[in-house]
């Protein structure tokens, strides 16, 4: 039996280190990739629709070419401000293969922690306008309706948007992987 | 490419339920949909690989720049396997705390006991060939939260690993044997499994302690394994 999980908590930013939301950070293990920086962000809400201001996310992404394996790290950990807003700097991911020989669309996998949660959650940033989202095997298992919550929209220039809502009236598509 | 295998199902008494009604925090919190299951895909089969490069370690929580922190020095060890028994090798393990006094070096944390300047409560390493690890640190006291009324933290070290997959990310935390806030705790026992929340208890070990300087206590990490019949459960 694995370990059991218990919440994050509070006190996480201990864990908190400067630039792990810039995938492309000077220094960082990605510095001086080539790639068009993108910025994905959003809103984390609750229940009664007040921001979580105390949530750590943590991405884990392929790299432009849809591979894990590369020269990439595509590892990055950000907190929500008292917005309840995260922002990851990073490149846009390629498609990567799916089970059998399905093709998953451009997709960046999102860990959430919080106060709160005794376990975390997983969900999934798809990029809105992408053909293959019409064909990723994920979504067609995701009710119509609800797929929206996986799909991040463009904002401001290279910005990607997708809030996440915990709980309740829209409340986003969590995995169970 | 063959297919990666998809990883154990957890038990669920094993695991604590996402809606607690004795964690107040999880009522505003946690989703009320059940999750959807989906495959496991190199997404969730592949994890982040970590170089102590970028990821620095630090072992010895119980001193800094040469400085002690005040407390009870500890030796808090243990190895990291697979459910099959398969050690964990190289593997990111974080760790962070509160001090002696219950205190965290942490703005949000405003609880009236004492900081101390030479203790930061954090710390992070790499497992070995064998899965094992090793951190020297201060036991970390109790602390009173909002809860309840009279609500007190059990003393605990939380941790977080990062697996081979990132479907095996976990975030737990360690207790200490024979403490008697474990009872209250609701956090700890959001767990239903009696077996499951002892396995969160650390064990003191003579072995592990260094005569004339610390106590040793000892914490196995299990992260969920592979699943050896892939296509049940409409994983195909």
């Amino acid at each position: 039996m694995s370990t059991a999980h218990q919440t994050v908590g509070p006190y996480w930013h201990l864990l908190e280190y400067e630039g792990w939301d810039d995938l492309l950070r000077e220094g960082g293990p990605n510095a001086g990739m080539e790639g068009e920086a993108v910025t994905l962000t959003g809103r984390i809400t609750d229940g009664a629709g007040a921001p979580v201001t105390d949530a750590q996310i943590e991405i884990w992404q392929a790299d432009p070419e849809g591979r894990y394996d590369g020269a990439f790290h595509g590892f990055g950990r950000a907190r929500t401000d008292e917005a309840g807003r995260f922002r990851f700097r990073t490149v846009k991911p390629g498609p990567v293969p799916g089970r059998g020989n399905a093709t998953q669309a451009p997709h960046i996998q999102l860990q959430i922690f919080a106060r709160g949660l005794l376990r975390h959650l997983t969900t999934r940033a798809y990029f809105a306008g992408e053909a293959l989202n019409h064909s990723d095997p994920l979504l067609a298992l995701v009710p119509e309706e609800r797929r929206g919550t996986l799909i991040a929209k463009p904002g401001a220039a290279g910005e990607w948007v997708l809030d996440i809502r915990l709980r309740g009236d829209g409340e986003t598509v969590f995995l169970d992987i | 490419m063959a297919d990666p295998l998809p990883f154990r199902r957890d038990d669920p008494t094993h695991q604590p339920p996402l809606h607690a009604p004795s964690y107040r925090s999880t009522q505003g919190r946690a989703p009320l949909l059940a999750p959807i299951r989906a495959p496991i895909t190199v997404t969730e089969a592949s994890a982040p690989r970590f170089d102590p490069a970028h990821y620095p370690t630090r072992l010895d929580l119980s001193r800094l720049e040469g400085r002690p922190a005040l407390g009870e020095r500890i030796i808090v060890a243990g190895r990291l396997t697979e459910e099959d028994g398969r050690p964990v090798a190289n593997a990111m393990i974080e760790i962070w705390q509160a001090n002696a006094a219950g205190r965290y070096d942490h703005p949000g944390d405003q609880h009236d006991a004492p900081l101390d300047p030479n203790f930061l409560g954090r710390g992070r390493l790499f497992t070995d060939g064998n899965g094992e690890y090793r951190f020297e640190t201060i036991k970390p006291g109790a602390y009173p939260w909002g809860n309840h009324h009279n609500a007190w933290r059990p003393n605990h070290i939380h941790f977080g690993v990062h697996g081979a997959g990132s479907a095996q990310r976990l975030i737990t935390q360690m207790y200490f044997p024979g403490d008697p806030l474990l009872a209250l705790d609701p956090i700890f026992n959001t767990i239903p499994n009696a077996v499951a929340r002892e396995r969160l208890v650390s064990r003191f070990e003579l072995d592990l302690t260094v005569p004339e300087y610390a106590l040793g206590y000892r914490f196995d990490i299990v992260l969920r394994g592979r699943d050896a019949t892939p296509f049940e459960d409409g994983h195909a």
